[in-house]
């Protein structure tokens, strides 16, 4: 049977109904894996074996029996080597498992690689890796955009079926957005954090990053709820996503005209075309008015590089592989004005008026949600860049995601999907924000775009080339 | 007119004894076990670990807030201070900076102006002020005096790990890492070593009595480091506004007398320094207890910068007021509360009671013991069964390391009134007389002292059954 191409949910299926065994499924992504990653370097680690064993013939009731994934690399993975693509970690091998892969291993899962990312999830484009640059599967002399771009580009490529990302600033959008997938930042606190290795703590969210909608809500449904193991997890109860999807609500949905400053022409008019066609899916569009994403900007560089600072303090090249000095230099750079921001007498100064901006960000969204169901915008002001124009910018990351930051500085729910092709073939997104814990509303909207324009066949020529 | 007056505050760690750490769920208890065997990926800041804090714990520093009489912040959270060292495997603490648990408290703690004077070192040039009482002697009776000593605050946080130095290599064991510490801080209103010492006694009383740390500081459980300045302001509100310009912080102190040792060589110390016309220098000095010496550790000229900053890993805390309340109820009677009951109900003398009420345990023993020997119908003969008890237990005439059954058995037996044979006791008497002749004699012709003589052998022949007191009364008359 020809696997090439099928979701998640596909897969499922066909071994449910026992049309292909599990064992094959596996080989299947291993081989294409090992194909087609030379030339992607999507993966900093493959695994050769299923660590959830396949016993030949028998289909237990789990989930996602059978479903191989990959895990970006700074999920703690236990006996796995977990490097977050920085050589500080080059051969941790983490003793635990992170509460996201443990609920994937309790649901069945086989963990396919360890994906590529920028070293410490501190970047747009893979490059600040220590393992290498991950290639866009649609030009390989491009950004797949980051820092979950290794995951990004499993997923496009199809060398792997799906894959589980972490987005602080829009490291699971952006690349999303730059290899024409689906990638859904959850709201914080919906996804446990334990075992995620720490960037900017109070921004980090684990999320799916799939070829379908559905596939997306599924994977989110095993992943989301309490843990007790991570104190800021939410006890808000998980809605059943796809069930709450597949009703077809008409939705009000809110432009804000602040987030299509400065996007290239060619995303301006995709855009455009796409509120054409939800209007003509019968949904309300109207212009809302939210803050700047400047603020967001400012407030996420400070607070975000703060964290970044305490967290990595803990690499003192005591315990693990390497000592400090194998710190890249973005890392190095976080950590000095992180380091800065928290000095005394600069403290009041930069971070604690950024947590004040903060909350009146929050309280921005907050109250435009009051009148709209959800807000849309371009994902990023441009799609792929070339190889090389990352060291062009010394806040390329804020750059690249400065239409993502503010759903992370709020901490609402935001999805890249891809809308349209550029004039250089090359995907664009769209960025669908919502209230907090309403993942419901974004899988429901999204998944009836789907339906109406299959995203315009761009995950499908995406994958086409790599057949 | 003396010269100095000493300006001490104290920083106290308080160990609690709760089940679990305070991030994570390994044993608090983390004493003589094999190193690093008490260990989890949250307590060695493994990537990607998380804390949950412990909500006993924080119950718990509440409660000490309380009992310290204290405010306790309705709004409260944990912060991140900053700082390397290979026992803090996170490179931050995990504490409380700008919202503690508790803050604004007060503790009163008793002394007597005579024993301060004795306690107060004698140096070259004269001595040391003693001008915080609050009450003057004759407000406060039996010579004592009631000082107040003002609590900063109350706060949570996390013990690191444990160093140990072997040869030239480091060994650090994580298996403390990550118990409850509470950190008591109070303001610097001492002026004597004598008082350090009565509050910390008293502290650790009220913390046994609340049952939530061995505060133990031989063992490490309970830690003080006293901050020692000297001021050439001798009055009080003045001085408290104009400290000193320098302080010094003295470590490893683990127990309440080397806490007075070590500040009374700290003031003659820095009394010698500052007669020379120089500042001692800012700095942290360990205490050798050998030695009975401090010695300079290093130096705090430029004060840390361990840029705090609220925990993202842990959500801010609220506390109701019923919250807040509830946990006040759980408090138990403290020390001097339990030793006013004791003198006003039972009659007790002072120090009895003080001595009763010292140890929780001791104290509840006392009232388990005397109400089981009420409860027996033997005692019904027996007068002042508290005060008798109190007095057993005191001058430990029988000993409290049985059960209370055993001990009121014992009790009756001992202080029941002997059943006297009346003609028995007559007639050992009458030939105790008859067969001393010369002894009586010397009675008779003044050698009183003798009678205590005629009242033991009495009591011999009766087999020690009968009241000494009313045998004396009978000797005493038939001798006559």
């Amino acid at each position: 049977m020809d696997l090439f191409g099928k979701t998640i949910t596909e897969l499922q299926a066909l071994i449910k109904e026992k049309k292909v065994a599990a064992s094959e499924v596996w080989e299947y992504f291993v081989k294409r894996s090992k194909r087609h990653n030379p030339k992607l370097n999507a993966y900093v680690s493959l695994l050769e074996k299923p660590s959830n064993p396949i016993v030949k013939g028998i289909i237990p009731k789990m989930e996602l029996w059978g479903i191989p994934l990959a895990v970006k690399d700074n999920y703690c993975t236990k006996g796995v080597r977990t490097t977050a693509s920085s050589k500080v970690l080059d051969d941790f091998i983490s003793p635990y498992e992170s509460t996201v892969t443990s609920k994937l291993k309790l649901s069945g899962y086989e963990l396919l690689g360890k994906t590529n990312m920028d070293a410490w999830a501190h970047g747009a484009s893979t490059e600040t890796s220590d393992y290498g640059l991950t290639k866009n599967p649609w030009d390989l002399g491009r950004y797949p955009g980051g820092s979950s771009g290794g995951s990004a580009a499993a997923v496009a490529a199809y060398i792997a079926p799906g894959a589980i990302g972490s987005d602080t600033g829009g490291s699971i959008r952006h690349p999303s957005a730059w290899c024409g997938i689906i990638g859904l930042k959850p709201t914080y606190g919906r996804v446990s954090r334990y075992g995620v290795i720490a960037m900017g703590s109070s921004f980090d969210c684990p999320g799916p990053m799939t070829q379908s909608v559905e596939d997306n809500a599924m994977l989110l449904q095993i992943m989301a709820g309490k843990d007790p193991y991570d104190a800021t997890s939410s006890p808000v109860a998980v809605p059943d996503y796809r069930s709450k999807m597949k009703t077809k609500r008409k939705l009000k949905i809110g432009i804000a005209r602040e987030y299509l400053k400065g996007v290239e022409p060619d995303i301006q008019t995709a855009f455009e075309n796409m509120v054409d066609v939800i209007k003509k899916m019968g949904h309300s569009v109207v212009d809302v008015s939210l803050m700047s994403p400047e603020y967001s900007i400012s407030v996420y560089t400070i607070a975000q590089r703060a964290e970044v600072s305490s967290n990595l303090g803990r690499y003192d090249g005591i315990r693990y592989a390497n000592n400090r000095a194998y710190f890249g230099q973005e890392a190095k750079r976080r950590i000095m004005l992180g380091t800065y921001t928290l000095s005394h007498g600069y403290y009041d100064a930069f971070y604690k008026k950024a947590q004040k901006v903060r909350t009146l960000i929050k309280n921005n969204f907050k109250k435009t949600f009051e009148d709209v169901d959800l807000i849309i915008g371009p994902n990023t002001p441009v799609t792929a860049l070339k190889v090389g124009e990352f060291e062009k910018y010394p806040f390329f990351g804020e750059l690249m995601d400065q239409l993502n930051e503010s759903a992370s500085v709020a901490g609402i729910p935001a999805m890249s999907i891809p809308i349209e092709l550029d004039s250089k073939n090359l995907p664009i997104g769209m960025q669908i924000m919502g209230n907090y814990f309403d993942e419901s509303s974004i899988f429901n909207f999204a998944y009836q775009i789907e339906q109406e324009t299959n995203f315009f066949d761009v995950i499908k020529k995406g994958r086409e080339k790599y057949k | 007119m003396s010269k100095y007056t000493p300006v001490i505050g104290l920083e106290i760690h308080v160990e609690l004894k709760t089940k679990s750490k305070m991030f994570c769920q390994c044993d608090a208890d983390y004493f003589g076990k094999k190193p690093n065997s008490n260990t989890c990926p949250v307590c060695i800041g493994m990537p990607g670990a998380l804390p949950v804090p412990n909500r006993t714990a924080v119950e718990w520093a509440i409660k000490i807030g309380q009992a310290l009489n204290c405010v306790i912040n309705k709004h409260s959270k944990f912060d991140r201070k900053h700082y390397f060292y290979p026992d803090l495997p996170k490179a931050y603490q995990i504490s409380q900076y700008d919202e503690p648990i508790a803050v604004n408290g007060r503790f009163n703690i008793i002394t007597t102006p005579s024993s301060l004077r004795s306690a107060t070192p004698p140096y070259i040039g004269g001595e040391f002020t003693n001008n915080n009482l609050l009450l003057t002697k004759e407000e406060y009776p039996k010579g004592e005096v009631v000082k107040k000593i003002a609590i900063t605050r109350v706060h949570l946080e996390e013990d690191t790990g444990k160093l140990t130095h072997t040869g030239k290599d480091t060994l650090v064991d994580f298996n403390r890492s990550s118990v409850p510490l509470v950190e008591i801080v109070t303001e610097p209103d001492f002026e004597n070593a004598e008082d350090v010492k009565i509050f910390l006694e008293k502290l650790h009383t009220i913390i046994r009595y609340l049952d939530v740390s061995d505060a133990n500081m031989e063992e490490g459980s309970m830690r003080m480091e006293p901050n020692i300045s000297l001021s050439m302001i001798s009055d009080k509100a003045e001085r408290m506004k104009h400290l000193p310009n320098y302080k010094v912080e003295v470590k490893n102190i683990n127990s309440f007398n080397f806490a007075k040792k070590a500040i009374d060589f700290e003031l003659i110390r820095q009394a010698k320094i500052l007669d020379k016309g120089e500042t001692p220098a800012q700095e942290t000095r360990g205490y050798d207890d050998k030695k009975g010496i401090t010695f300079s550790q290093r130096s705090k000229e430029e004060a840390q910068d361990y840029r705090y900053f609220p925990e993202p890993d842990i959500p801010p805390m609220e506390f109701s007021d019923e919250e807040i309340e509830a946990i006040r109820l759980t408090i138990p009677e403290l020390p001097s509360a339990k030793r006013e009951r004791f003198i006003r109900d039972f009659g007790l003398k002072e120090n009895e009671a003080a001595i009763l009420a010292r140890e929780r345990s001791i104290a509840d023993y006392y009232e388990s013991v005397f109400s089981k020997i009420k409860s027996i119908r033997a005692s019904s003969e027996i007068e002042n069964v508290e005060k008798l008890t109190a007095s057993a237990i005191v001058n430990k005439r029988i000993s409290i390391s049985q059960s209370p059954d055993e001990f009121a058995e014992k009790f009756i037996e001992t202080y029941k009134p002997i059943d006297v044979d009346q003609d028995k006791l007559s007639e050992v008497i009458a030939s105790i007389i008859k067969n001393n002749p010369k002894q009586v004699e010397q009675y008779n012709a003044g050698k009183t002292g003798l009678l205590g003589y005629f009242v033991g052998m009495v009591m011999k022949e009766m087999n020690g059954k009968a009241d000494p007191q009313a045998v004396q009364k009978l000797m005493r008359e038939r001798l006559s």
